[in-house]
């Protein structure tokens, strides 16, 4: 259980830890919470002999937000999402997913980028940002660049991102209607990666249609996937339950999970679909309860 | 200063942990807080694959690392006549493989080298050569005959270790043959592991110049530790100090010798450095003692007023590559033999065959006595089954079935006579504290609205506090145990067990008993165990062994003080020695209580003021050979709801009622019950040591070996009846591992009593969410 020898970096600006990452290629890590790396490395299934920690890069704990969208730079905490009471109107998705993961311990210490980098395709905020149709921002020795959620994800643990480049921004679009946001996950026990989780966010206009509709899947593909077919037919109509199922037995058609187990590949599709149809129907009632108040 | 008098009269009290003091601040001393000077650290190359000859071990580049001090394998061993250690069962077992390894994980090099992370490094370069052989994992297709043979190391040309039967095999037919009702399942009681929270591990400390090993373990049996010792290393036995500081629990996982400790000690007595060997989590998992991992099947007959008439049990037990369960040497299989449980069988016949697979050596009486939970777990699914195939309810099934309470001592059909219990009662408080009646009600209204829930009763008989030296030992030393109390000048007292404490609450508990026959408090007595150089010989605490052998032990010793205590409490009060009577406090001369000596007056005039020819001091010491054995029960019900969509079992509530004898301490005895209930909880939810076909480990962390917190674990709500025990000394019966063995059927069985109008009976633990919604697809009727 003790890493093999590693060199330890701590760079005080981007360009410096660029330039690490640079010189050291394939052999570097960037050290971000360290929640994921750090139990890797301890194992000795990651072995990097260079690490360069992100701790000490200044702004990437910024947040700036405008009127299009919330940027959060790479360093922000799972914790800091939980319980930001500030974004919890705008951004519900962000406390919903964040109080999912782990425990509150690597709350505190991991970060959204970094579980962003690290694609496990289980990953809580996988499924979120796609399912809040973010992006990030990619810095490396050729400049910045920003990459789409549906862009990033490649493979298992695998991204965009070049082995010199840092994630140093998530951004996500800034909604324009009033916003309903779900995690739904199925674990084996509280802290346990998803054996599937459902990540929805709609808007609903002042007509009582659905804008923006994203549903992100976690644990059923060898990325985080995002149910598109299934968004884009709620994307203009009321909720109903039809639409719903219909909705839900299309994001579960979406999906290639693998038998383990943690459960059959039939098992998991269908608790995608218990879980877009529970995550809706919990979002209309929600809907539909905020209407008789106002009322 | 004055004398402290809290607590006096101890017995019974709620008193808070003694041990809590410095466990609850950090300030416990475990194996791996103890640093000796100029130590050196090993770490352990393992066997990547489960079966597979080894071609050749390359050391030179790892011997080659700075800071590398020694690299064994087991051909160095071998020169010592070590590469092959007697197990506790009576088999052998590699240290440092050989010529081949037996399952994934296998030991086969040790490096020792400066640090932790050197060692680590040091193994990362043993390089070894292997050629893969064909995998055996399940232990059915071991005993097939055209199986691979595993052990070639035996003369035998099979994978069969043992057949153990007990009971009347022709009667047990011809009862089931003439029963109106016959229940058949087939019982998978998965392999599981203890892991507690601290691995296992050891320092060897060899004095070359005084000829002494001192030998710090995580050792739940120290003195019998030391003993295997000196026969397997043939070191002298006086010059092996076994100290066993605080142990972080041990659920059985510390009972064995294991192959890193024989690494240490050789690696240390080769340096002349001490040598700390501690496992990793991962090292725990897969290569130190499993539990379980039983194929039951049963047969139960009834007449057709639900009286069950036959029990008929046909086992094969997976032991893993070499036989290293931990059981007394004449019960292979355990007390297996308890199979019949709170029932009164007039016939039972019970078999078990044993055999190797290329899995880890085990397995280990996992907070069990020696293969009760397994006996257990199969008793209560069975008579779940026969409820639901009499269509009557469990509970009734359960009263019209138990052993009265007036037919103890009761001998059972599988040879054991159980000291006592009433068993109605305590079925009755669990259903009146769960509301059971109002409970079926709400199932039946449940029910039609499709909705599924589950009520699942466990009524248990264990048997506990191994053993009486007739038929118990190990490695021929009988199981008694023992205490040695020392009464200082002012009172106050030291009192050594045979046993070790792993978060039991010895240091309480045994201080409460020897308080209470003294007249003292319990802060008076201080209580130690686990160095073998100054407590003396016992078995070590396991099987729920220690207060009924022990606990035993420390109140007839307490009574040897009192009853010196008494001859001078007559010479202080100036009376005869049958004038003086004892009132739980004091000694008073007869008719005269206000005449009156304590304790501490007469454990003062033991070293001052004696009698004219008596010994001075106040010491005894009592080796505790127990009678018979205990018999504690309990009945258990869980409720749960089943999750229509996700297959989830939640736990709704669930009651435990035990009934362990009299109790020295209740709150100790709950939370024995409540971490019970817990691993109990798991084992039926959430735990299996699974390996696929080519013998790789699946649950090798605790990513998959899934350990219940508090988020997880239901609201345990505890009561007890009192059914002492009459031959213990104090009426006290074992109690730490009933929760373990009780509730995983009350679990399972309140699942099956929620699939049941599926006509669902039977489902393997751990169960899983998705084996519950297999079944509820299969019916149409998931969400
Ligand atoms: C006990 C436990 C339970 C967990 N449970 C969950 C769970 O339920 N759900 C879940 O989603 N996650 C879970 N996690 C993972 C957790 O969320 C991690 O915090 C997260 O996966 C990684 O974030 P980090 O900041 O800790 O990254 P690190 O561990 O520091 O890094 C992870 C990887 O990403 C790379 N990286 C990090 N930051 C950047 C960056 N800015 N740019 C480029 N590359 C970068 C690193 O080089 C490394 O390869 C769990 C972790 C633990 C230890």
């Amino acid at each position: 259980m003790f890493p093999n020898a590693f060199e330890y970096q701590s760079p005080t600006s981007l360009d410096e830890a660029v330039a690490l990452l640079v010189e050291h290629g394939y052999e570097a890590k960037i050290l971000a919470g360290g929640q994921s790396l750090l139990p890797m490395m301890k194992l000795r299934v990651a072995a990097p002999t260079v690490l360069v920690d992100l701790g000490r890069v200044p702004g990437l704990d910024a947040r700036t937000e405008n009127d299009r969208e919330l940027s959060l730079g790479a360093m922000t905490r799972h914790a800091s999402l939980e319980w930001d009471e500030d974004l919890w109107a705008r951004y519900p998705l962000l406390r919903e997913t964040a109080a999912w993961i782990a425990d509150p311990l690597v709350r505190n210490r991991g970060t959204m980028a970094g579980s962003l980098a690290h694609a496990d395709p289980a990953a809580d905020w996988g499924a979120a940002l796609l399912a809040l149709h973010g992006s990030v921002t990619v810095d490396g020795p050729n400049g910045s660049r920003r990459v789409g959620a549906d862009d990033f994800f490649v493979d298992v643990f695998t991204t965009r991102l070049e082995p010199d480049e840092v994630l140093t921004a998530v951004h996500i679009p800034r909604p324009e209607h009033d916003v309903f946001a779900t995690h739904l996950k199925l674990e084996r026990k509280v802290g346990d990666f998803a054996v599937v989780a459902v990540s929805l966010q709609v808007e609903i206009d002042g007509d009582g249609r659905i804008r923006r509709p994203g549903i992100g899947l976690a644990g059923v593909g060898p990325t985080s996937l995002h149910a598109t077919a299934a968004a884009s037919l709620l994307e203009g109509q009321p909720l109903s339950l039809e639409l719903i199922r219909e909705a839900a037995a299309k994001a579960s058609a979406a999906t290639d999970p693998a038998s383990d187990r943690r459960g059959s590949a039939d098992f998991k599709r269908d608790m995608v679909r218990l879980f877009v149809e529970r995550g809706l129907r919990s979002i209309e009632s929600r809907f539909d309860e905020g209407r008789r108040r106002s009322a | 200063m004055a004398l402290e008098t809290t607590e006096l009269r101890p017995l019974g009290k709620s008193i808070k942990r003694k041990e809590d003091a410095r466990l609850v601040r950090g300030q416990g001393r475990f194996l791996d807080d103890i640093k000796l000077p100029r130590m050196l650290y090993l770490a352990l190359v393992r066997s990547p694959y489960a079966h597979a000859r080894i071609v050749g071990i390359d050391t030179a580049r790892a011997r080659a690392l700075p800071g590398v001090h020694l690299v064994l394998t087991g051909e160095d061993l071998a020169k010592l006549n070590l590469a092959w250690m007697p197990t506790l069962a009576g088999d052998k077992q590699m240290v440092l493989a050989t010529d081949k390894v037996l399952f994934q994980y296998q030991e086969v090099a040790a490096v020792i080298a400066d640090t932790r992370a050197l060692a680590e490094d040091g193994a990362a370069l043993v390089e070894v050569t292997y050629d893969p052989l064909p995998v055996v994992v399940d232990p059915r297709r071991a005993l097939e005959p055209d199986a691979p043979v595993l052990r070639d190391d035996r003369e035998q040309r099979d994978n069969h270790i043992f057949h153990w039967e007990v009971g009347e095999r022709a009667a047990t037919d011809e009862a089931l043959r003439a029963s109106a009702v016959v229940v058949k399942e087939s019982i998978r009681m998965p392999r599981v592991h203890p892991a507690p929270v601290e691995p296992c591990g050891c320092i060897a400390d060899y004095d070359g110049a005084m000829g002494k090993l001192t030998w710090y373990v995580t050792s739940q049996a120290p003195h019998a530790h030391r003993t295997v010792l000196a026969m397997v290393a043939g070191l002298p036995e006086h010059k092996i100090h076994v100290i066993s500081p605080d142990v972080g629990g041990g659920f059985g996982n510390k009972v064995p010798v294991f192959p890193g400790y024989v690494a240490a000690i050789v690696g240390s007595i080769s340096l002349g450095r001490p040598v700390k060997w501690v496992e990793t989590r991962t090292e725990n998992l897969t290569s130190t003692n499993f539990a379980r991992d039983y194929f039951m099947d049963v047969e139960l007959g009834a007449d057709d007023k639900g009286r069950v008439t036959a029990l008929k049990v046909t086992t094969v037990a997976d032991h893993g590559a070499f036989d290293a369960a931990a059981d007394p040497t004449k019960y292979p299989a355990g007390l297996f033999s308890i199979v019949t449980g709170s029932y009164d069988f007039p016939t039972a016949f019970a078999e078990v065959d044993a055999a190797y697979t290329n899995k880890a050596p085990g397995g280990i009486a996992y907070r069990c006595s020696f293969r009760v939970t397994e006996a257990s777990f199969l008793i209560e699914r069975a008579m779940n089954s026969l409820a639901l195939k009499l269509g009557v309810d469990p509970a009734d099934l359960r009263f019209q079935n138990f052993i009265g309470s007036d037919r103890f001592p009761y001998d059972s059909p599988l040879g054991w006579t159980y000291d006592s219990g009433n068993y109605a009662a305590t079925l009755n408080r669990a259903l009146d504290m769960i509301d059971y009646r109002a409970l079926r009600q709400e199932q039946a209204e449940r029910r039609a609205r499709g909705e599924f829930m589950g009520i699942g009763i466990s009524t248990f008989t264990e048997i506990v506090g191994a053993g009486p030296s007739q038929s118990f030992d190990i490695l021929g030393i009988k199981m008694f145990d023992s205490c040695e109390i020392r009464v200082h000048p002012t009172g106050k007292v030291i009192a050594r067990l045979g046993t070790r404490h792993q978060g039991q609450g010895h240091e309480t508990t045994f201080a409460q008993i020897i308080a209470e026959e003294l007249g003292l408090s319990t802060e008076d007595v201080l209580v130690e165990e686990g160095d073998t150089d100054t407590a003396p010989y016992g078995l070590g605490t396991y099987a729920s062994r220690s207060t009924p052998t022990a606990g035993g032990a420390a109140a007839l010793a307490a009574r040897r003080v009192r009853d010196k205590g008494r001859k001078i409490a007559a010479h202080l009060l100036e009376v005869s020695d049958d004038e003086v009577e004892w009132d739980g406090q004091r000694f008073y001369a007869a008719g005269a209580p206000e005449h009156a000596v304590s304790m501490a007056e007469v454990s003062l005039a033991a070293y001052t003021n004696l009698p004219a020819g008596m010994e001075p001091g106040l010491e005894a010491t009592f080796y505790y050979d127990p009678p018979n054995l205990t018999f504690p029960n309990g009945a258990y019900v869980a409720v749960v709801d089943i999750d229509k969509g996700t297959g989830e079992a939640k736990v709704r509530r669930f009651v435990a009622v035990d009934d362990c004898g009299t109790v020295i301490n209740p709150m100790v005895v709950e939370g024995q019950i409540h971490g019970g209930l817990t691993e109990g909880f798991a084992i039926a939810f959430m735990q299996e040591i699974a390996f696929d076909e080519d013998g790789n480990c699946l649950a090798p962390n605790f990513t998959e070996y899934l350990v219940p917190t508090a988020v997880e674990a239901p609201k345990w709500e505890t009561d007890r009846t009192v059914t002492p025990s009459p031959h213990h000394p104090i009426g006290a019966k074992g109690v730490g591992e009933s929760p373990n063995v009780g509730s995983p059927a009350a679990f399972a069985n309140a699942v099956m009593d929620a699939l049941s109008p599926l006509g669902v009976t039977n489902l393997d633990i751990p169960l899983f969410p998705w084996k519950i919604w297999e079944v509820l697809r299969q019916h149409g009727v998931t969400e």
